[in-house]
């Protein structure tokens, strides 16, 4: 098996472990937004890795040139980002709002809060 | 012929309408905008599933670009089933936000509100339109991003960390169904859901189609919140909105089911899913025990808001255990609930919202006499519950007993005695609160209740009544959930 020559991928699934833990293990909502954001870069790297063809250049229509990339998973993942920009975007707004209603961004320090009350 | 045009319209008239919410914010504009929108949305589905049940399918190319390049709609029995489930809903609840947000200190908002709602309208029947697996996936977080701001509109503070934590999960169920399409994509160099069956069935299943095929179960049974992947859904079904609750209980999680069927019969095709790898068996356990844990958990909750939503994590089981069946029968009869549990739930959230509205308080101590003081709506609280519990002449018990009858057809006769079972742990729960709302008086010295206004109860009653109606006149719906399986398993 290649494994140097398939590096784009292991990077994938290291930086989606990586952040697939930090939701997981982290109690800071912040955090938890920052492995959310980190797992779904590894999606981007893995589709842009797709659309990878050896040799080929960028798609665009030029004199010598017969073998082009696949331009539609890049395109995809252009969605994709926006998506995760929206994601994210709505996540720290919700995280705002949580910091004003309970004074804490502390995933433990908020379940107490709610037991309290 | 505008008629053609329907797929496109279905789609583009709540998207179109979204922004316009915002634009035009004076007084009741924005309310006039979203009736206007849902209703049309409502009438267009109806519309495109008579034309199914004619004509047969309908392929719909937008922008003229010819599938598999461009992005296909491709609407059959299933879709237009959901289709008109999603809009039916969506159209019943907008008269019900008016007078139910007054009270939840959103209506200096409501413009925000109703364009969140119609976005949501349009993810989720988005998802269900779509012939495109990437264009699945970008309806699919437009619903979901939507649902998170409609969840945090709840008037508890708690309703903003169960927004966060349905994000959380949610964007981990998104991402992992788009991992899948992207290794799909990967092993068949298509997106349109009938190109790439068409092409797995010849290249054959490879290890990227088998991680592909994880990938998208576990991401899709996240969304649709089966037993143990339900942690986000009690909390976001609590403190959402009256109105919120009971659009997103009725509509997103049986979005979620019907991608999963899709993904399952139309695009790995049954053999693949369940022959080639062994799907069934770890369905139908986790289905079964989620029929029996929630409504296990349902029957101990002093919230009963909450206890409908765990309840609704009982349902979802129900729903599941039609899939791992894998017959036309157990198909028919998981569509045939998506329809049903739609109705039920909807009708019994709305009730709550109708109660919350006059006593602010979801806990059951303080529905103590509420029988005589709120009649209609406990009655109607009281024909939702039947209904859930399957009780016939109402809608619940042609969904329970079509379950029956597809596990008896495989012979597991012991699933169907389990399926009995779990609903007579639903007498338990709905039970208390005929107990307590009928047979207890009101405590000494409490505020006079009065029944909710008429703006409130009719959208209740038209759910609730539905489920009456739907258990006399079975028909339409048996004939369309049967024909919604047989597209989706491919036999005729």
């Amino acid at each position: 098996m290649d494994i140097v020559g398939l590096y784009n991928y292991w990077i994938v699934i290291f930086l989606m472990m990586a952040g697939f833990y930090v939701v997981i293990a982290r109690g800071n909502l912040i955090k938890k937004l920052v492995g959310l954001n980190v797992f779904q870069a590894s999606v981007f790297v893995l589709y842009i890795s797709m659309g990878k063809v050896t040799g080929g250049t960028a798609p665009i229509i030029a004199e010598g040139i017969t073998n082009y990339s696949n331009p539609l998973p890049h395109v995809l993942i252009l969605t994709a980002i926006v998506v995760g920009v929206a994601t994210t975007a709505l996540g720290l707004a919700l995280v705002v709002r949580i910091r004003q209603a309970y004074g804490t961004i502390e995933e433990d320090e908020i379940h107490k809060l709610d037991d309290d009350s | 012929m505008i008629t053609e045009h329907f797929p496109a319209l279905q789609i583009v008239i709540p998207l179109i309408a979204a922004p316009l919410c915002i634009l035009l914010r004076w007084r009741n504009v924005p309310f006039g905008i979203a009736l206007v929108a849902t209703w049309s949305a409502f009438i267009i589905s109806c519309l495109l599933l008579g034309q199914v049940m004619d004509q047969g399918i309908i392929s719909y190319e937008l922008g003229g670009w010819a599938a598999p390049w461009g992005i296909e709609y491709r609407i059959d029995a299933a879709n237009a089933m959901v289709l008109l489930i999603v809009s039916g809903i969506g159209s019943v609840v907008v008269p019900y936000t008016r007078n139910s947000m007054l009270l939840e200190y959103i209506h200096e908002r409501h413009y925000m509100f109703y364009s969140a709602y119609l976005l949501c309208l349009t993810g989720l029947m988005g998802v269900a339109i779509t012939g495109d697996a990437f264009n699945l996936f970008v309806f699919l977080e437009i619903s979901s991003l939507s649902s998170y701001v409609l969840i945090s509109l709840g008037f508890d503070r708690r309703a903003l960390t169960a927004a966060y934590q349905y994000l959380v999960l949610g964007t981990i169920g998104a991402t992992f169904i788009v991992i899948g399409i992207g290794l799909l994509y990967h092993a068949t160099g298509s997106l349109n859901m009938l190109d790439i069956s068409q092409r797995l069935e010849i290249n054959g299943y490879d290890r990227t189609v088998v991680a592909a095929f994880a990938f998208i179960t576990v991401g899709t049974l996240l969304k649709l919140a089966l037993f143990p992947l339900h942690l986000w859904l009690p909390d976001a079904y609590t403190y959402a909105p009256s109105s919120v609750s009971a659009f997103l209980a009725a509509t997103a999680t049986k979005v979620a089911v019907y991608v999963l069927l899709r993904f399952f019969f139309t695009i790995f095709g049954a053999e693949f899913s369940f022959e080639t790898l062994p799907s069934g068996p770890p369905l139908m356990a986790l289905a079964i025990i989620a029929m029996f844990t929630g409504s296990f958990v349902a029957i101990f909750q002093e919230n009963i808001k909450r206890m409908l939503a765990y309840s609704s994590v009982a349902q979802i089981g129900y729903m599941i255990l039609g899939v791992s069946l894998v017959t036309v029968n157990g198909v028919a009869a998981t569509v045939l609930h998506l329809f049903n549990h739609a109705l039920i739930k909807g009708g019994l959230f709305l009730a709550m919202g109708c109660i919350y509205f006059r006593i602010s308080s979801h806990h059951i101590d303080n529905f103590a006499g509420l029988g005589r003081r709120m009649p209609l709506t406990m009655a109607a609280f009281v024909v939702g519950g039947l209904s859930l519990i399957g009780v016939p002449l109402t809608a619940g018990f042609i969904s329970k007993w079509q379950f029956v009858l597809a596990a008896l057809d495989r012979d597991l006769w012991w699933v169907a005695a389990l399926l009995m079972m779990s609903s007579l742990l639903a007498v338990v729960y709905v039970w208390r609160v005929v107990e307590q709302a009928y047979f207890r008086s009101p405590p000494a010295g409490s505020e006079a209740v009065t029944e909710a206004p008429t703006s409130l109860l009719i959208p209740t009653w038209v759910l609730v009544g539905a489920n009456i109606y739907f258990g006399i006149e079975t028909e339409l719906p048996l004939t369309v959930s049967r024909m919604a399986a047989r597209a989706l398993l491919g036999t005729q």
